[in-house]
C-alpha cells in the first residue's frame, strides 16, 4: 500500500527557512507570494490488508518518529 | 566518580567530554556505545555534542531510539545526574526527558562562537557549584539551537524554575542582541522537574582550560563531582 505523509511546522512555530524562501521569491519579483512554510514529505510503503490499517500504522509511525508533536503536525494520504 | 559518555554514530564531542572529565578534573570516564545496554556503573551520564545519525530527519530524532537510551531513562528515573550538551540536549528533548524542541537558528546560520550565559538556578547537580547570576563564557556550535516550547510549557518551566541557563550580555543583561539563535525567553539550558536531567546548547566541556579561551565550563562538571560526592 502506498502512503504519503506531509509534515509541517505548526502555525505557532516560526519557520526561518520558509521566511528566507518567501523573501527570496519577493526579491525575484514575485510580490504576490505572501508566505511560504517549508515542510517534509515522506512516501511510505506498507504491507497491510486494508487502507484503514495502512492509515493507522502510518499515523503511529508519524507520531513516534516522522513528526515531533511539540513543533510539527502531519497529514497522511493513503492510496485506496 | 565515574562519568559515562554516550557515543552515538556521529557524536563528535565525546572526546572533549572525556578529556574534560578525565584529564582536567581527574575523574574516571568511560565511553558507552549507543548499542550497549547498561552504563557501566557510572555516577553521571553525558550525552555529548555532535551530529548523531547525521542529523537526519530531525536533530536527535533517531538517536533517542538507540538501545542505550533505555538505560539512560532508567538512570534518570532513579535520580541519576544526566547532562545533554548540544546534540545531547536535542536527544534528551526528542526522548521526552526534557520538554520543548530546538528549531533552526533564527538567521539560519550555523553559529560557532563564544557566548555568555547566565546561571539562573543553582539547585541542580550541574550548577550547584556556581553562583546565582554568574555569567559564563562558553562556546556554541550549532545550526538548530533555537529553543521553542508551547506557551503553557514555557510558563510551567518558568514557574518550576527549570530554566537554568539564559543567553546574556557580558554583564549579564538579557537584551535580544545577546540571544544568538532566537531562543524563546533566551533559554540556553533547562532541567526536568526533578532537576537531575539537564540539557544545554553551549559546550561547558570545551571551556575547561584557559588555553581554550575559557575555563568557565569547569563549574558545570565540578558541580556534578561535588553533587555525587555529597
Amino acid at each position: 500500500m502506498k502512503t504519503r505523509v506531509f509534515v509541517s511546522l505548526k502555525a505557532s512555530v516560526f519557520d526561518p527557512q520558509g521566511r528566507t524562501i518567501v523573501e527570496a521569491l519577493q526579491s525575484m519579483g514575485y510580490g504576490s507570494v505572501s508566505d511560504v512554510r517549508q515542510g517534509k514529505y515522506f512516501e511510505v510503503d506498507v504491507d497491510t490488508e486494508s487502507a484503514d490499517e495502512a492509515r493507522s500504522l502510518v499515523s503511529e509511525v508519524s507520531d513516534k518518529l516522522l513528526a515531533n508533536p511539540v513543533i510539527e503536525s502531519y497529514r497522511v494520504e493513503v492510496d485506496e | 566518580m565515574k562519568f559515562a559518555i554516550i557515543e552515538f554514530p556521529g557524536s563528535n564531542c565525546d572526546h572533549d567530554a572525556y578529556h574534560a572529565a578525565k584529564h582536567v578534573l581527574g575523574q574516571q570516564a568511560a565511553f558507552v556505545w549507543h548499542k550497549d545496554a547498561g552504563l557501566g556503573g557510572a555516577d553521571a551520564v553525558v550525552l555529548p555534542g555532535g551530529f548523531s545519525y547525521g542529523d537526519y530527519l530531525r536533530t536527535g530524532a533517531i538517536a533517542r531510539f538507540s538501545p542505550v537510551m533505555e538505560s539512560v531513562r532508567e538512570f534518570a528515573a532513579g535520580g541519576g545526574p544526566v547532562i545533554g550538551i548540544c546534540n545531547g540536549f536535542q536527544v534528551l528533548l526528542e526522548a521526552g526527558l526534557l520538554e520543548g524542541a530546538l528549531l533552526c537558528n533564527r538567521r539560519l546560520k550555523f553559529l560557532c562562537q563564544h557566548v555568555h550565559v547566565r546561571v539562573e538556578q543553582t539547585d541542580t547537580p550541574f550548577t550547584g557549584a556556581a553562583q546565582l547570576g554568574q555569567v559564563l563564557s562558553l562556546p556554541i556550535a550549532h545550526g538548530e539551537g533555537s529553543y521553542h516550547a508551547p506557551p503553557e510549557t514555557l510558563e510551567a518551566l518558568e514557574a518550576n524554575r527549570q530554566v537554568i541557563f539564559r543567553y546574556c550580555s557580558e554583564e549579564g543583561g538579557l537584551q535580544d542582541a545577546a540571544n544568538p539563535n532566537g531562543s524563546l525567553a533566551a533559554v540556553a539550558g533547562i532541567c526536568n522537574p526533578e532537576r537531575n536531567v539537564v540539557g544545554l546548547m553551549p559546550h561547558p566541556e570545551r571551556a575547561c582550560e584557559s588555553a581554550l579561551g575559557s575555563e568557565d565550563g569547569r563549574v558545570v562538571l565540578e558541580s556534578v563531582v561535588a553533587a555525587v560526592a555529597a
